[in-house]
């Protein structure tokens, strides 16, 4: 029936098992030396401070400043996080703690499809609807004449982006808070309002930290909706309303032409280094976060 | 006193409401336009044929070539990553299960795997594209995606192997099994449904990817024959299409991105469904 014996078989699944795991478990580091070697020759050349500070970015004659690109994407991930921030927790809050387990049930279809939806199709609807409700309605709002391709439709896509991600991690959060700990305040008179901002609150809160990292660190590396909305103009903005240009989106735009000006290859590979930098310390902090909050919780 | 509790308490249940029902109804509008512009667009043509001269002008053609491209990829990719990544999760779940410390350094690595943006697998794609010399083409691309769902595929499947108790475990060496046979003989049976539901989840995440295909899969308006050639992408057809002026391309990208929302779509409403069909084989304790 087999072609071999189950020690046999035992042995190859085994070593099939092994060899997967230290592929899995060399990637990151893969990843970051692969990179590292491709960039090494900017980062040999130039300081490491005049690559991330200098605001000149002129491939064409050497200058390599990632100033612009570092303060658009800040900008982008700021304003999406501030947005999307309150009302994670404000929706979280409100369907964990005061309405019926039915509820939760139409939400978590909706957030899994939120989550799925591709980031060129959240660029398009950008396209669509985000980017003429900018230059038409809220530029005119504030007396500024904008195109609507800019910082504040990039971090408005984002956001909306971003908000399965929070809300799953802070939907779990909440819903993880034992039963006594509520029943405890409830029974020395607090109100529900006065429950969930004194004792639900202080207890999720390192939770609640994490949560806003992980979809910091993801919206820092987003790439296609905010290239497709953003403007992609090497600038630092001044206001919301001003095109800017992101980490990411450089990479995805100037591929085609990397290979004809030297060290411009070296230059990306180093804006992709910075990114996964940024994600992995990010992600590592906030696991130190979800690990606290897992031994309160316990 | 009381009376400003009260208020408190009902502003921010008022704002919660407002909270809830707007993320609700931005679901809803971006669905909206999506199916509204779509449709409008599309037509037997658009869907079964492969652009034709002047495509880029208006003129006649279809996203066959993303269509196939796009399943084509992605099937290789989960595939691939199906391979890899269930012996890993399995021998988390059964070789390592004593070992906690080990266990938790993996999952802690995949974690921060999984939250390395795709842009970065893709220049990573290309910069190894590079060394070895291989041009943009299916392989290239199906690697980098590969290795990009990777650990949405090892870290689902972990949840789920998680939960097969202890006794299931124990019953299964007293009748005198390896553990290669628990891994692969009841772990995997015990936990069918979101094997599946894990499988469906990467491939949604793979075929929805653009970032990571943009330079390693390339681009081509010709059917995927070979490994070795380039391919379209639905990600990239939208995104191309889209940035033409004339609009009749344009019309073509919301076509794309209706059929791309649709294929994915159905990936979850299936992994739903499927989710509650494998019981029978499970054992409740």
């Amino acid at each position: 029936m087999y072609l071999l014996n189950r020690i046999q078989r035992h042995r190859v699944n085994y070593t099939w098992m092994i060899v997967s795991l230290v592929l899995v478990a060399s990637l990151p580091f893969l990843l970051f030396l692969g990179l590292y070697l491709k960039s090494f020759l900017l980062i040999h050349d130039y300081h490491l401070g005049d690559l991330l500070f200098s605001k000149e970015w002129k491939p064409g004659s050497g200058k390599f400043g990632f100033y612009p690109f570092i303060v658009g994407s800040i900008w982008v991930t700021l304003i999406a996080m501030l947005i999307s921030g309150p009302i994670c927790i404000l929706t979280a809050i409100y369907v964990t703690q005061y309405t019926k387990k039915r509820f939760l049930r139409i939400m978590h279809p909706a957030i899994d499809i939120l989550a799925g939806i591709p980031s060129v199709v959240y660029g398009l609807w950008g396209i669509l609807v985000i980017v003429p409700f900018i230059s038409d309605f809220v530029g005119p709002l504030f007396g500024v004449k904008t195109l609507g391709y800019s910082i504040l439709a990039a971090g408005l896509v984002l956001s909306i982006m971003i908000i399965p991600f929070i809300l799953n991690i802070l939907i779990e959060i909440f819903r993880t808070i034992p039963i006594e700990l509520k029943e405890a305040s409830l029974s020395l008179g607090a109100t529900q309002w006065e429950t969930i901002k004194h004792v639900l609150f202080k207890k999720a809160l390192p939770g609640i930290i994490a949560a806003f990292g992980f979809g910091l660190a993801r919206a820092f590396g987003e790439t296609m909706a905010v290239l497709m909305v953003v403007g992609n103009v090497v600038n630092l903005p001044k206001s919301v309303f001003d095109p800017g240009y992101t980490l990411p989106a450089l990479i995805a735009n100037n591929y085609g032409e990397m290979l004809s000006i030297p060290k411009y290859d070296s230059a990306l590979m180093f804006a992709a280094l910075i990114l996964l930098a940024v994600s992995l310390f990010f992600n590592l902090v906030m696991h130190f976060f979800i690990d606290r909050y897992n031994k309160l919780a316990a | 006193m009381k009376r400003s509790k009260k208020i408190e308490e009902s502003f921010f249940k008022v704002l919660m409401v407002i909270a809830t029902y707007s993320i609700l109804a931005v679901l809803a509008l971006i669905m909206y336009s999506i199916f509204a512009k779509g449709i409008k667009a599309m037509s037997w043509e658009v869907l079964t044929t492969v652009p034709s001269g002047g495509y880029y002008y208006g003129k006649g053609g279809g996203i066959l070539n993303a269509i196939l491209g796009s399943l084509s990829l992605a099937f290789g990719a989960t595939l691939l990553a199906f391979l890899i990544g269930l012996p890993v999760a399995l021998y988390i779940n059964v070789f390592l299960v004593r070992y906690k410390n080990a266990v938790r350094m993996i999952r802690f690595i995949l974690d921060l795997v999984w939250g390395i943006p795709s842009i970065v697998y893709g220049a990573f794609g290309f910069s190894m594209m590079i060394l070895l010399g291989i041009q943009t083409s299916l392989l290239a691309g199906t690697i980098t995606v590969t290795l990009f769902i990777l650990p949405i595929m090892i870290r689902s499947m972990d949840e789920i192997l998680r939960t097969v108790p202890i006794g299931l475990s124990e019953a299964a060496y007293s009748l005198g099994s390896n553990k290669s046979e628990l891994a692969f003989k009841i772990f995997t049976r015990q936990t069918i449904s979101g094997i599946i539901t894990a499988i469906l989840l990467s491939f949604g995440r793979g075929i929805g990817d653009a970032a990571s295909v943009l330079f390693t899969a390339g681009y081509t308006d010709n059917l995927p024959n070979s490994l070795m050639e380039p391919v379209a992408t639905l990600p990239l057809s939208i995104f191309f299409q889209l940035s033409s002026p004339v609009p009749a391309v344009q019309d073509r990208a919301y076509a794309s991105a209706l059929v791309l929302t649709l294929i994915i779509l159905l990936v979850s409403l299936f992994s739903r469904g499927l989710g509650k069909r494998y019981h029978k084989t499970k054992i409740n304790f």
